[in-house]
């Protein structure tokens, strides 16, 4: 693992103390371009905090270190945040001008398939279509890197899996770098490419998901993941406990609809 | 405890063959059986008329009667004939104009200045440090205290009446849109920085739009309030207006023109607080939705 390139986020000995809630110990953290990296830990473990860190929301904390982050970056909040006084559309280009916004806003509408909703209010919409709407007002900003916080964690779980799939696929056809916190471990073997586990404001793990295409080499290996994740995190349960395989991803169009 | 003969095994005995009265002979005691409605009905659709109607009635009676001494308060009729009098001689209309207008021109004032202040004070720290504290320790003046005052410093003229009615106007603007805005919700604000909004997106966007609730309430009381302002400003060495119309009515013990007056005024109070619920409807459709 050695990137020829500089890495799009650098994190170096980032320590951050706040008087109410979350501590970071020095952390380092590389992410590479278009790399998708899930941070996994307890609540309180301070993953929301490195998180706002680096979207530079953390302007009461305490501390000090290297972070070198891109200027095009996103994110995508735990609920959806909406403007309730803007319809759809108004929300996700808000903040951008030129003559084409609406445009660009209508087909990243679409890619979250909800193309015809431009004119509803947000309240009019469910938790997943809001999440939706979050999305695409975060990619019509091409962002380098996407930052979520438990974006899912306000849905419910048909829907969360839903979510999951639309999440792959716009990550696979944009390339931004994201940076998804979760405390899910099954969501973030399903999603990413590298798991940062973080265990009282400091990485205790930095693990690379390399799961086989297929067949039942790829489900041994989440197995396998899953039962380390869950015991680094200090869950002393049967790694096959709770978890359900997922079924084999088909064509996700119409799949996704209802959310 | 009068009696011991009064104890729980008896009533209940007493229900039991009460009950099978009434089943009997079907609804001879209602009350003993289904429970006693104690919530309010279904409301009729104009049922609110009744008591304004009734009044008049009663009124039109007193007057017909010669119970009601017509040089104390003439019949409603004559309210009537009176008003279409002072309409063909143009009088009426010639004072609403002016009335209107000093109305319209303080309520613009107030509203405008009420605006800019809420948001100066409650965007920036330095704002609210010298505007809130200042208008809430004038706020305890009452502002019909301060009339002598603005009459010494613009005069008697029309300055001063707009003036009046144009502060009067301004608290319930500022105290509501402040608070409104004051109240906005941290995450929106968050959400501003992450999308990188300019200052003026974020006011334009995000703040106005979440104080405008606030602003329309405080529209509600400012415009009931410029009404009250204007009567007592139209009291004070007015030459025009519906105020002076009746102050001028009360030197001729014209009671029939007073009573116009103040149809007048009660008139204008209804309808521009229908005009601001309408408005309110409009610009905040977002929340109808809800309700809905």
């Amino acid at each position: 693992m050695s990137p020829p390139a500089p890495p799009l986020v650098r994190v170096r000995n980032l320590v951050r103390r706040f008087t109410l809630k979350g501590v970071l110990n020095g952390i380092d953290l590389d992410i590479r371009k278009g790399e998708f990296v899930a941070i996994l830990g307890r609540s309180g473990c301070g993953k929301s905090t490195l998180l706002r860190a680096i979207a530079a929301l953390d302007h009461e904390a305490e501390g000090s270190g290297e972070l070198i982050v891109p200027h095009r970056l996103s994110v995508v909040f735990q609920d959806a945040r909406l403007l309730p006084w803007r319809r759809v559309l108004d929300n996700v280009i808000l903040g951008l001008d030129g003559p084409n916004a609406a445009e660009r806003g209508r087909q990243a509408l679409e890619e979250v398939e909800l193309a015809g909703r431009e004119q509803s209010w947000p309240s009019e919409l469910s938790g997943g279509e809001q999440q939706r709407v979050a999305l695409a007002r975060s990619l019509v900003r091409e962002p380098e890197l996407l930052l979520a916080d438990e974006p899912f964690g306000a849905l419910d779980a048909l829907t969360r899996l839903r979510m999951h799939v639309l999440l792959r696929r716009l990550s696979e056809r944009h390339k931004p770098a994201v940076l998804l916190v979760t405390h899910d471990v099954d969501e973030a073997i399903e999603l990413a490419d590298r798991v940062v586990l973080l265990e009282a404001g400091r990485i205790a793990a930095d693990v690379a998901i390399d799961l086989p295409p297929s067949g039942p080499a790829r489900r041994d290996r989440i197995v396998a993941l899953r039962g380390q994740f869950l015991g680094l995190l200090g869950v002393e349960i049967d790694p096959l406990e709770g978890w359900s395989e997922p079924a084999p991803e088909r064509s996700s169009q119409t799949e996704l609809r209802p959310i | 405890m009068s009696s011991p003969t009064i104890r729980s095994p008896r009533p209940a005995l007493v229900r039991i063959a009460s009950l099978k009265r009434t089943t009997l002979a079907s609804q001879a005691k209602p009350s003993a059986g289904r429970p006693r409605r104690l919530g309010l009905g279904k409301p009729l659709s104009y049922g609110w008329v009744l008591g304004p109607a009734l009044l008049i009635g009663l009124w039109s009676i007193g007057s017909l009667t010669g119970f009601i001494d017509a040089r104390m308060l003439p019949a409603p009729w004559v309210a009537v004939t009176t008003g279409a009098d002072l309409i063909r001689e143009g009088r009426l209309q010639e004072n609403l104009a002016v009335s209107a207008t000093r109305a319209l021109a303080g309520l613009a004032i107030g509203v405008i200045v009420g605006v800019v202040l809420a948001l100066a004070s409650g965007l920036s720290l330095v704002g609210g440090y010298l505007i809130d504290g200042l208008v809430q320790i004038k706020r305890a003046i009452p502002i019909l205290a301060v009339i002598p005052l603005i009459i010494l410093w613009v005069g008697i003229g029309e300055t001063m009446k707009v003036t009046v009615i144009a502060l009067t106007v301004f608290f319930p603007i500022y105290i509501h849109t402040h608070s409104a805005l004051r109240s906005i919700d941290l995450k929106y604000v968050e959400l501003a920085e992450t999308l990188k909004l300019s200052r003026w997106a974020f006011i334009r966007h995000v703040v106005f739009p979440g104080a405008l609730p606030g602003l329309m309430i405080g529209l509600r009381f400012g415009v009931t309030a410029a009404w009250l302002a204007l009567v007592v400003v139209e009291q004070l060495n007015a030459t025009s207006g519906i105020g002076y119309m009746i102050d001028l009515a009360r030197s001729y013990a014209q009671t029939d023109v007073m009573l116009v007056g103040l149809v007048v005024y009660a008139f204008l109070g209804l309808t521009s607080d229908a005009a601001v619920r309408l408005l309110e409807k409009k610009t905040l459709s977002w929340r109808r939705t809800l309700a809905q």
